[in-house]
């Protein structure tokens, strides 16, 4: 079992948090402490931040790093290079992703069965939340400069429990990727679920508040708002799929 | 071709493609669909397309491109250099950095016009530095220099801004402001661009009898009774109102000043003057094509418009270069 | 009026003269030749009668606003520019510009004027060309044949001959002397003190910004002024082809 657990990235940090023995687990990113991305930001205020360098990382002496599969590349090489061990976890793009990366952390932890407690209240609660999806409404999900997510993504599973039909999906898309306001409009979603805003000003956000967008919302019972619940694989999504079985069930009752 | 006729043409030809740059898009409408649902207002999601999506995006391409095209044919004019415009030159880089400053500070959303406002000043402080830096007779390398340093230090400043913003995306931003875009904006705006750009269009189109005579050198233009002082002004917060608008709304759009002046300069005669009009109606033009362009080209990817006018217009500045080096003699 | 008066006419760069309390006054019908060496002052003292750069002292012209003075005097200055490649015909017409109004297109007078300009100064044949395609001279002839369309009654002249083959500087010369004869006045800085004692009726002598001999040309271009001013022994004869003057050596 590994002593000073180091994690370098948001989604490593929740499942380390969710899985580590007491002690076990050293220091998270510092992503994990803002509460707009990360929906364990309390608990990860009780841990040292880390800014994912190597330097400041080889300094902390871990005995093991959880990193994503995919950014701070250099870093990893750097750190595998002064010895250090790292264990790289893929972003999720399912709900069996979810539990793939419960196990995988699971086993780096020494903690496996933690994580098959974790898997089976997880695969419990989706049970219970899960509707039948048939002749749902349809949804997109819709981030900063028009990004939405289509077949193959985590996203697509969410929607699917909480009984929506993925617009975005039925338009032809799949994975993430860009999908232009006309389109959107032209898709007459009945529900769109924009990403929540991050405070500040960017112009990548000051699309989900454009008038088109606004008057083809018009008569959305509920406005959902996606977060950090929507970023990373972990049990906590289920949350947001109830919020999502929510306003399914608003939609139907008009 | 005599004057009334291009005009006629250039007219024709931004009719054209304001009409073309309403019936292309991702949304795959047919063209009658379209037209349609823009005049009568039948079918919702065809109706929001046209008029809340297409719209005011062709309306920005027009107006950003007039403005630019103007610009541009104005500082030339009074600098008597074809390689002025207020990309190249920094004005639009500085223009970017105000319109970032008031976004990020909150002022933007205080008051509604405090956007345009900031870009203006960010053009104007651009303006009068490089007039200061070039001299009255803007020398074209002292000119060019000047501007490449005010552009580094605007973008500079420019990403330092949006680096230090609380939002994460506003360093993804960086692109849009250093190279221009028209996806997504709406008749917000286009009310908030138009104030200034108006202001900006009739000042500098006050300018063509003086920049006529600037043709003869600054001495000659006085005694001819063009009141240089008032020339300047008009130049400086003309350029600055119209630059700044734009920029504050679409990013900054390079090459626009130069490519439509130049092209445009043998069939006015190589009037200055009447340059002015012309140079408005080809930077209207080549926008909407570039807009056109851009959602053709990649319609998923949210191609920069300043990719595109950078890939015509570097080839043309760097001909002009060798053209200006070569009339020296160097 | 449309006389030029200047009374103690100063302008001072830093604390040095450049002009130095000139006072002069020519009248209508008058062909004046200012004459000096190099940095004399005549470029400096003719821009601040125009009242193109800030002067102590008075000048009829630069008192009156920009748009009449366009209208009472020519101003051609010796650095020739000619920035766009603009027609010939076109640049002449720039000497309109204080005839006609912001967006006004040029007139019958304006077409006439400009016409009359290119015939007088050999152009009409070139009307069409390019100006900037042209040799010096002949830009230099077209930017003359502009400061005539201007029809003002003062032409303010900067070593308009400078470069221009012998047949046309005399040419310009007699252009200019026939102006003055139908009764408008130039005032003309010139190098060429031959050309100067020939063609005008009075010349007006700078010397380190002063003005320092004023009158008929052999009274000017006496020998003691010659050797004093300009450091030059010469030859000077009255002729039946009119006065000759030919500098000899430097003394």
């Amino acid at each position: 079992m590994p002593e000073r657990v180091v994690s370098i990235n948001l989604c490593t940090d929740q499942l380390a948090m969710m899985l580590a023995d007491e002690g076990q687990l050293i220091s998270v990113s510092m992503l994990a402490r803002d509460a707009r991305l990360s929906p364990m930001a309390d608990r990860a205020r009780a841990f040292p931040a880390n800014h994912g360098q190597a330097e400041e990382l080889f300094l902390m002496r871990p005995g093991l790093v959880l990193a994503g599969r995919y950014g701070a590349q250099a870093s990893v090489n750097m750190l595998r290079r002064l010895g250090i061990e790292v264990v790289q976890i893929a972003p999720a793009r399912s709900f069996d992703d979810i539990r793939a990366n419960l196990r995988s952390v699971g086993a780096a932890l020494g903690r496996e069965d933690v994580a098959e407690v974790l898997i089976a209240r997880f695969d419990a609660d989706l049970a219970a939340l899960a509707r039948e999806g048939e002749a749902g409404a349809r949804a997109v999900v819709y981030a900063p400069n028009g990004f939405t997510s289509g077949q193959g993504t985590l996203v697509n599973d969410m929607l699917a429990a909480a009984g929506l039909r993925n617009a975005a999906t039925e338009g032809g898309h799949s994975g993430g990727g860009r999908l232009p306001l006309e389109r959107l409009v032209t898709l007459e979603p009945d529900l769109v679920i924009r990403a929540a805003r991050f405070g500040g000003a960017s112009r990548a956000e000051e699309m989900l508040d454009h008038p088109a967008l606004a008057k083809a919302m018009a008569d959305q019972p509920v406005r959902p708002r996606s977060g950090g619940r929507y970023i990373c694989g972990t049990p906590l999504v289920l949350s947001a799929v109830a919020e999502l079985a929510a306003a399914a069930r608003a939609l139907e009752a008009r | 071709m005599s004057y009334s006729m291009l005009l006629s043409g250039l007219s024709l030809l931004t009719a054209l493609l304001f009409a073309a740059a309403l019936l292309i898009g991702p949304a795959g409408l047919s063209p009658l669909e379209s037209l349609s649902a823009l005049v009568t207002g039948q079918g919702e999601a065809a109706v929001l397309v046209m008029r809340e999506i297409r719209l005011p995006r062709a309306v920005l391409a027009a107006l950003v491109g007039a403005s630019l095209g103007l610009s541009g044919a104005a500082l030339q004019g009074y600098l008597r250099n074809p390689l002025a415009e207020p990309g190249l030159i920094g004005v639009s880089g500085s223009a970017a950095l105000g319109a970032v400053i008031a976004l990020q500070t909150g002022l933007a959303a205080a008051h509604v016009l405090a956007l345009p406002a900031m870009a203006l000043a960010g053009a104007l402080l651009a303006v009068m530095l490089l007039l200061l830096l070039a001299g009255p007779r803007g020398g074209a390398f002292t000119l060019i220099l000047a501007g490449i340093a005010l552009s580094a230090l605007a973008g500079a400043l420019t990403t330092l801004v949006l680096n230090l913003s609380p939002n994460p995306y506003a360093a993804a931003d960086i692109v849009f402001w250093m190279m221009g875009s028209l996806a997504d904006r709406s008749f917000m705006h286009v009310w908030l661009a138009l104030p200034f750009t108006l202001i900006g269009w009739l000042l500098l189109a006050g300018l063509g009898r003086g920049l006529d005579a600037l043709t003869l050198g600054e001495d000659a233009a006085e005694a001819l009774g063009i009141r240089l002082n008032r020339l300047r002004l008009g130049l400086v917060l003309g350029v600055s109102a119209c630059v700044g608008a734009g920029v504050a709304v679409a990013g900054a759009i390079g090459f626009v000043g130069l490519i439509v002046p130049h092209l445009l300069r043998p069939l006015v005669g190589a009037r200055p003057g009447r340059l002015l009009l012309a140079s408005a109606l080809g930077g209207a033009a080549l926008l909407l094509a570039s807009d056109i362009a851009v959602r053709m080209i990649l319609p998923e990817r949210d191609l920069k418009l300043g990719v595109l006018t950078a890939l015509l217009g570097a080839p043309l500045f760097l001909h002009l270069i060798y053209k200006t080096r070569a009339e020296q003699g160097a | 009026m449309t006389g030029l008066s200047l009374s103690h006419l100063s302008v001072h760069r830093g604390p040095c003269p450049v002009v130095d309390d000139v006072t002069l006054e020519v009248k209508p019908g008058e062909c004046v030749g200012l004459i000096g060496p190099n940095g004399a002052g005549k470029t400096t003292l003719m821009r601040a009668a125009l009242g193109l750069i800030a002067h102590k002292g008075d000048s009829s012209i630069a008192r009156l606003s920009s748009a009449e003075r366009a209208r009472a005097a020519a101003w051609l200055p010796q650095m020739r520019e000619i920035a766009w490649p603009v027609s010939v015909e076109t640049l002449v017409g720039l000497g309109r510009t204080p005839h006609m109004g912001p967006a006004q297109r040029p007139g019958p007078l304006d077409r006439a004027a400009i016409d009359a300009a290119l015939a007088r100064m050999e152009l009409a044949q070139f009307a069409g060309r390019r100006a900037t395609a042209l040799s010096g001279g002949e830009q230099a002839r077209v930017l003359i044949a502009r400061a005539l369309a201007q029809e003002a009654p003062v032409l303010i002249a900067d070593e308009p001959i400078a470069g221009l083959d012998p047949a046309h500087q005399i040419t310009t010369m007699r252009i200019f002397s026939d102006l003055a004869a139908e009764g408008r006045l130039v005032l003309v800085a010139l190098h060429d003190l031959g050309l100067a004692a020939r063609f005008c009726t009075r010349l007006v002598l700078m010397h380190r910004g002063r003005l320092v001999a004023d009158g008929e040309p052999a009274d000017v271009l006496n020998s003691d002024n010659l050797a004093r001013v300009f450091g030059l022994r010469a030859f000077m004869a009255e002729t039946e082809d009119g006065p000759v003057f030919q500098p000899l050596e430097v003394v």
